[in-house]
């Protein structure tokens, strides 16, 4: 067995994985990045249309353009990359963690190292996890693996296409379907309000006619065995009042209802989850609840914008760098979130550094606060024009403007959108 | 040609296929057929997998006899035939003394048949054999002979055993028509081909009515009494270590909370009698029905840990038991039908059994010296140590690619299972488990896509999910704009 040892493994060659990685080369780690598919770049390399990194490299880049860069990066960096290898099982030994990865291109590695990063993004939520009722032939697709049929392998998965859910690759998918010359009859959204960024129902809804169905749900699929049809119906019909279920017709089911951080190797790592994010609890360096293991990107939670992908791991990256020099995170206390707020992240804090969060609202507001507190104590308060849950918050906290704290007590910070 | 068949066995699921396996063993031409595109696409992929501990029915029945011996053979049958399976016992939970003089019933049933170990258990041993019960248990039984098991793997093995040892295997072959000339069989298909046999056996599952009335033999009816089950993550909380069965009513097993072999958990399944032999559909109604009952036997079953839900069709009898007989009308035909629960159970015995009608019928039985009954394992590299699968990995490298992650499924699996003939995504599906996990397939079936095409050479459009119309893929991105730019420039 070919035993490989490094200073630091980042597992997922994705946006997130890549960035850590350069970052811990650049102070002088020896670190490598194990990715099973044949490229690097992640979802990335399927996502070719643009409007990628306009707040990282304010300009406007399709996904593999945005994904090119870091990929040279990576070149540049002479960093190692182990590439058609998967990691199973990660084994935690202390100081020391070790992990398989298999490969038919370098046969059964075994690496063992000081701190792993997990990039390993998400995966999409499906039928069986909404629970559509109805009869189960071939032509349902998640979005995601629409779209990589279609951009990457060339593949037409339907003429007649419905797509569930408002998401931004749903949204992406409706105009792409288009584009190849498939009829896309609409979209329908559970929420009274779209998943998606505003930008993208401009661009890909209302520039091509597209009706998006709000506050509907798919409640009946049918067709023995290719989809036939599927009927669309008002959610809480009682209350709907005149409106009535419609029935379309269509060959094919995209479903863009969601996605999970992809945590099954973490899980069997002893990492603890957040039930809110999907994703690892992280300290404020974005270290999980196991020493040395540290998870950025969308494993650690969904994000809408790549650009806060890049930012986010890049500090993953720097706190890989603190611990492998043994420098202790001193003080951190918890954060938690209030109102209208899913969950913010990270789950700790540091007063004695600078600190950046994101957080998730759970309400479409205009013109509204987010507020942050310390033991009840309101250490910031800011103006957000427009918040909605599709679109994370970001903010930061500098240590000058954190009060000085009693370590005797919790110091529990709580952020909240009023 | 004068291929005359000695038996012809209409239907591939678990009936036809334990009986094709048991006439192996013997000097016979044998030839099995079925409709659909894979073998196990019937009834015997939608079902509970359980192997039934032989107390739910009376000692008259001749399921309940069945079921008893088709227990005890599967030790034997896994050692030949490595299908997963696993006795890991069942328990029915009493949730107040009313339905404990139901369990007392269910236990002497039990003791009556042979069901081997069965137990009467008070409250406090119900919760040390299964701490997730709900703590309202007031007591129940235990069967430890019960077990579980993954019924397409079992069917894919005994066909493949049943095809080692010389049996014919036809698909997509559709009997729409039965000619009887003297002693003999003319079976044909919807495409035209025609099979001519000494002995047939109906095997057809909910269409044995329709096959018996092509050999114009008893007319019976079989109606479908449909059962939906919800399958769930591997990490369900609510995985138990035994099956657990509610208390029966009259005339249902009632909806169960099942460990399987794999490691996910199932609740189900519904019974509703309905007339159409194809509505797999699945309804919103059955499923607050499904989690409303298993969360009363294990609270902690919860509908977030869904990943997957699907349909059965019993075929149902009048009267509910088995039917299975020399035709009175057509005497070298023999009628297997009804086969509903404990059908799975029975198999290996329902084998043993038409083995011996057909004997009674006339046929003769020699056996052959050469007969092998067992298969060779495949190595799957999620179930062997890192030294074995470094191994593997070095002779066959395709090991090492992990096509399913979910399932951690290698190439080389899926590979194999093309090569034994499964080529729909589903027959890999069933064969392999790749796109059975948590997330259905939405990594990993382009790779599976390629794969195929690779290995067949079929075009991406030929390939599908489970066999005529069921088609993934219409064309290719571009067709048309080639078209366009050639005309637009040269
Ligand atoms: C379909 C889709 C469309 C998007 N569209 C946009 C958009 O239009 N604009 C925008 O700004 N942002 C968009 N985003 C968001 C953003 O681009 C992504 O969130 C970001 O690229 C995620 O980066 P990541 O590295 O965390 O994950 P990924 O890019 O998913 O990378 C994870 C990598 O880990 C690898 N991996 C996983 N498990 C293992 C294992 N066990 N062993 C080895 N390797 C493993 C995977 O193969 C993958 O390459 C989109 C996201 C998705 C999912
Ligand atoms: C919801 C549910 C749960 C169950 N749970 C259990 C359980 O836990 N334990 C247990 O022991 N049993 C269980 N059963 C019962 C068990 O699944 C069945 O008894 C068993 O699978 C029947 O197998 P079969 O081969 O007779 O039928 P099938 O598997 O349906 O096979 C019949 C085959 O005949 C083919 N065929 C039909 N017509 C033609 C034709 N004209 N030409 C050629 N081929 C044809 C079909 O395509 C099919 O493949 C369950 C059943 C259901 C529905």
């Amino acid at each position: 067995m070919t035993e490989k040892k490094y200073d630091s493994v980042i597992i997922g060659g994705g946006s997130a994985g890549m960035a850590a990685a350069c970052r811990i080369a650049e102070a002088g780690y020896s670190c490598a990045i194990v990715e099973r598919e044949t490229a690097l770049g992640g979802i990335l390399n399927q996502c070719i249309h643009n409007g990628f990194g306009l707040h990282h490299f304010k300009e406007e880049l399709t996904g593999p353009e945005y994904a090119e860069r870091f990929i040279q990066a990576v070149k540049d960096k002479g960093l190692d990359v182990y590439l058609e290898t998967t990691v199973m099982d990660i084994e935690d030994t202390g100081s020391m963690k070790s992990f398989y990865g298999y490969s038919s291109v370098y046969g059964l590695l075994h690496f063992s190292c000081r701190s792993i990063v997990l990039a390993m993004g998400c995966r999409e939520r499906n039928r069986g996890n909404i629970g559509t009722p109805g009869t189960r032939p071939s032509g349902i697709f998640t979005a995601g693996l629409a779209q990589r049929l279609v951009n990457i392998d060339g593949y037409i998965p339907g003429k007649k296409i419905v797509i569930v859910g408002s998401g931004d690759i749903g949204l992406i998918m409706a105009r792409r379907m288009t584009w190849v010359g498939t009829e896309v009859l609409g979209v329908v959204e559970i929420q009274p309000y779209p998943a998606g960024l505003t930008r993208n129902i401009v661009q890909c809804l209302t520039d091509f006619n597209i009706p998006l169905h709000l506050s509907h749900v798919v409640s009946k699929i049918w067709g023995k065995e290719r989809v036939e049809g599927v009927r669309v119906s008002p959610v809480g019909t009682e209350e709907g009042g005149n409106r009535a279920s419609f029935d379309l017709d269509c060959d094919t089911l995209l479903l863009s209802v969601g996605l999970v951080p992809d945590n099954e190797i973490s899980k069997k790592a002893g990492v603890d989850l957040n039930p809110e994010t999907g994703g690892a609890l992280v300290d404020s360096r974005l270290m999980t609840s196991v020493e040395g293991i540290f998870a950025c990107g969308n494993v650690l939670h969904v994000h809408d914008l790549v650009d806060f992908v890049t930012e986010e791991s890049q500090r993953c990256g720097e706190a890989v760098c603190h611990y492998l020099k043994g420098v202790a995170p001193g003080r951190q206390y918890r954060t938690v979130s209030g109102a209208n707020v899913k969950y913010v992240l990270p789950n700790m804090y540091n007063p004695d550094g600078d600190n950046r969060f994101y957080l998730r609202p759970l309400v479409v507001k205009n013109g509204a606060e987010l507020v942050v507190k310390i033991e009840g104590r309101e250490v910031i308060r800011k103006k957000l024009r427009h918040v909605q849950p599709s679109e994370m918050v970001s903010f930061t906290l500098d240590r000058e403007e954190i009060p000085s704290l009693e370590s005797s007590r919790g110091n529990t910070l709580e952020t909240g959108i009023l | 040609m004068s291929s005359v068949y000695d038996v012809a066995i209409i239907g591939a699921g678990v009936t036809g296929a334990s009986i094709a396996r048991r006439l192996s063993a013997y000097k016979l031409r044998v030839v099995l057929l079925e409709k659909e595109c894979d073998v196990s696409f019937g009834v015997s992929k939608a079902n509970s997998g359980i192997i039934h501990g032989g107390f739910h029915h009376g000692a008259s029945t001749l399921k309940s006899r069945l079921e008893i011996q088709g227990n005890i053979m599967f030790d034997a049958l896994q050692r030949d035939l490595h299908f997963p399976f696993r006795r890991c016992g069942i328990l029915v939970a009493a949730l107040s003394f009313e339905e404990m003089k139901t369990v007392e019933k269910l236990y002497m049933q039990g003791v009556q048949n042979g069901s081997i170990g069965i137990e009467l258990c008070n409250r406090e041993r119900m919760l040390s054999l299964e701490p997730k019960l709900n703590r309202d248990v007031v007591g129940g039984l235990h069967a430890p002979s019960g077990g579980i098991v993954e019924p397409y793997r079992l069917v894919f093995s005994l066909v493949e055993s049943a095809v080692k040892n010389g049996v014919e295997l036809k698909t997509k072959f559709k009997v729409n028509g039965v000619d009887i000339t003297g002693e003999r069989f003319h079976i044909s298909s919807v495409n035209g081909e025609t099979v001519t046999s000494r002995y047939a056996v109906n095997a057809a599952g909910l269409r044995a009515d329709e096959i018996s009335k092509l050999f114009k033999a008893e007319e019976f009816t079989i109606s479908p009494r449909k059962g939906e089950e919800y399958l769930m993550d591997r990490n369900a909380a609510a995985f138990t270590s035994r099956v657990i069965f509610p208390v029966p009513s009259p005339n249902s097993k009632g909806m169960l909370v099942i460990p399987t072999v794999e490691g996910t958990t199932m609740v189900g399944p519904t019974a509703e009698e309905i007339e159409d032999k194809e509505d797999l559909a699945t309804t919103g109604d059955n499923f607050e029905k499904v989690f409303y009952s298993a969360r009363r036997l294990v609270p902690s079953v919860s509908e977030r840990d869904i990943i997957t839900a699907f349909v059965g069709l019993r075929p149902a009898l009048e009267g509910n038991d088995f039917y299975i007989a020399i035709s009175t009308k057509c005497p070298k035909l023999v009628q297997a039908a009804g086969i509903q629960s404990p059908g799975l159970t029975a198999a290996p015995a329902i084998g043993e059994y038409v083995k011996d009608l057909l004997k009674k019928a006339g046929l003769i039985l020699e056996e052959k010296p050469n007969y092998d009954p067992a298969i060779d394992p495949l190595p799957r590299i999620r179930e062997v140590d890192p030294f074995t699968a470094e191994k593997l990995i070095e002779k066959n490298p395709s090991y090492g690619n992990i096509v399913c992650r979910c399932e951690s499924i290698s190439e080389a699996e899926i590979v194999e299972a093309i090569k034994k003939g499964h080529t729909t995504l589903d027959g890999i599906k069933f064969y392999t488990r790749a796109q059975m996990g948590r997330c259905q397939g939405g990594f990993c079936t382009y790779k599976i896509l390629k794969i195929i095409q690779r290995e067949t050479g079929l075009s991406v459009d030929e390939i599908t999910k489970r066999g005529a119309g069921s088609w993934e893929i219409t064309g290719r991105v571009g067709e048309f704009q080639i078209f366009s730019r050639t005309g637009g420039k040269e």
